[in-house]
């Protein structure tokens, strides 16, 4: 089979980039989304061309590295998959195929389809974290927690940070990321000490960012190659509402028990 | 930090800002429709009613403020959310996306527009009975008796008012986007505050459509029995004899056009 590919180039931030259109060489069906492209890259390289630049790493769909909207929709066709593991077989012989960065302010774009996405980076160190005995590993079962728990926590913490949520909203917003984040850890147990706090850091690291706000459209949930649900988004409204009405703790004078 | 200035200045603070007020607006939607709905019986019903409203300043300016507020901060939370929301993606997409949003999720704004440019149409009309906007004439000319005392006659005015093609039909157009408004926003409303699980959410969904449904079905329900002639054609025809045998001074072009629509 063969495909079009119309695909957005763009030598650096500040210069503007634009479509161009490259028809690919005889694919095989059975090749990747990313494969794909790395066979298009070896015949630009072969002309002297620029290869097309794009963001992959573990091409198993654990990492979240891989990026891309494909055809209007981050990640491809499927439904919670990355875009590593898309498929050539999932398009049609003589397909056009649009290839798009993930937009967004908080993404700035560093060259073609591959965008900078430290800002989930910021938010993560801003907040999400627990505090933690270092030393030897504990004992698994050492605090129990009850079993929906724990499946909800794990839910939430299938999040890859890959970004397409971001992506695929219309507000170019980060909030099933940030809630993913902040549930992941406020599900639990070990999560408690810093629930609230966190809660406040990283929301205000998220609006810092340039992030939009949700208009719960559903887009992000979606495109989800984890399928977060948008529950989570719920659950960080609530924790920032009430850390909002908790209000700051009661400063401590000289230092505490310190 | 200050919860005020946190709900003033975070994107999920003015989510609160939107999800209460719009809870309030909806609160007022449902009381409105229950006094609407008094049309279906005598005229006097809903004259009393009105002529309760009016007797209680303190009650009335009340919600009136209250409401006014709400629709305030409704507008400066949409309008700097919605700023917030363009600012962060400066570049579109080639392809639009959007993929598996609702078209009421989508065009929240441009819905919430022109509710908003019906809310002061229907105040010009109805509320500050402005003789420009009706098509008709001067409605606060419309009175009874009731009681012995002379009251302004509300069910003659909305009678009359919705009897006019143009504004029945941007009364029902207002409706079908108050519904699509609603439908989503009832339910987003549940999310922004933080009151959603998988259990929840269904359950939420399905009110939200339902009840916004109810609504349009209610207030539609109104404009179109009247237009249809199928309540107060003959309150109208014998207040229109009335005001002949009083010899009152009726308002030619509110005469004109009752003469008009009763052939």
């Amino acid at each position: 089979m063969k495909v079009t590919l119309k695909v957005w180039r763009q030598k650096n931030r500040n210069t503007p980039g634009g479509f161009k259109t490259y028809t690919s060489p005889e694919l095989n069906g059975n090749m990747s989304f990313l494969e794909m492209l790395d066979v298009v890259n070896e015949e630009l390289a072969t002309r002297g061309e620029e290869p097309i630049a794009f963001d992959h790493d573990c091409r198993e769909g654990i990492c979240g590295t891989c990026s891309l909207v494909i055809d209007g929709k981050p990640h491809g066709p499927h439904k919670g998959i990355a875009t590593c593991q898309t498929y050539m077989r999932s398009f049609k012989d003589g397909d056009e195929i649009v290839v798009e960065p993930f937009r967004a302010k908080a993404f700035p774009l560093i060259k073609d389809l591959v965008c900078d996405r430290k800002a989930f980076d910021r938010i993560q160190q801003a907040g999400g974290f627990i505090t933690v005995r270092t030393g030897a590993a504990p004992d698994a079962n050492s605090i129990p927690v009850p079993k929906p728990d724990a499946d909800l926590a794990m839910d939430a913490a299938q999040c890859i940070g890959c970004g397409a949520c971001v992506a695929a909203c219309k507000n170019a917003s980060a909030m099933l990321f940030v809630a993913a984040k902040i549930s992941h850890l406020g599900l639990m147990p070990q999560g408690q000490p810093e629930r609230y706090k966190r809660a406040k850091a990283m929301v205000d690291q998220m609006d810092e960012e340039g992030f939009g706000a949700c208009t719960v459209t559903g887009s992000c949930e979606a495109v989800c190659p984890k399928e977060i649900s948008l529950d989570f988004i719920a659950r960080m409204n609530r924790d920032y509402g009430v850390a909002l009405l908790k209000g700051d703790p009661k400063a401590v004078k000289g230092g505490g028990a310190g | 930090m200050n919860i005020v200035y946190r709900i003033w200045n975070s994107s999920l603070g003015k989510k609160y800002l939107m999800a209460l007020t719009g809870a309030a607006m909806f609160a007022f939607l449902i009381g409105h429709l229950v006094g609407n709905l008094q049309v279906f019986g005598p005229p006097e019903l809903i004259n009393e009613y009105a002529h309760f409203l009016k007797s209680k300043p303190a009650l009335i300016w009340g919600a009136r403020l209250g409401l006014l507020a709400c629709v305030g901060l409704h507008i400066f939370a949409a309008v700097t959310l919605a700023q917030l929301n363009a600012a962060a993606r400066p570049q579109a997409y080639a392809k639009p996306g959007a993929y598996a949003a609702s078209p009421a999720s989508q065009y929240m704004l441009p819905t919430g527009i022109v509710i908003l440019a019906f809310i002061v149409y229907h105040l010009a009309h109805f509320t500050a009975m402005l003789p420009g906007v009706n098509g008709l004439g001067d409605f606060s000319k419309l009175t009874t008796t009731l009681h012995g005392e002379t009251v302004p006659d509300v069910y003659a005015m909305m009678v009359l008012g919705l009897q006019v093609t143009w504004v029945f039909l941007f009364y029902l157009i207002a409706q079908a986007l108050l519904f699509m408004h609603l439908s989503h926003g009832l339910a987003a409303m549940f999310q922004s505050l933080g009151f959603r699980d998988h259990v929840w959410w269904p359950r939420i969904q399905c009110f939200a459509k339902g009840v916004s449904l109810a609504l349009f079905l209610g207030y539609s329900l109104i404009a179109v029995a009247i237009y249809t002639r199928f309540i107060g054609t003959d309150y109208v025809d014998r207040k229109k004899y009335d005001l002949k045998a009083a010899n009152a001074q009726p308002v030619p072009a509110l005469v004109a056009a009752q003469g008009k629509e009763a052939k």
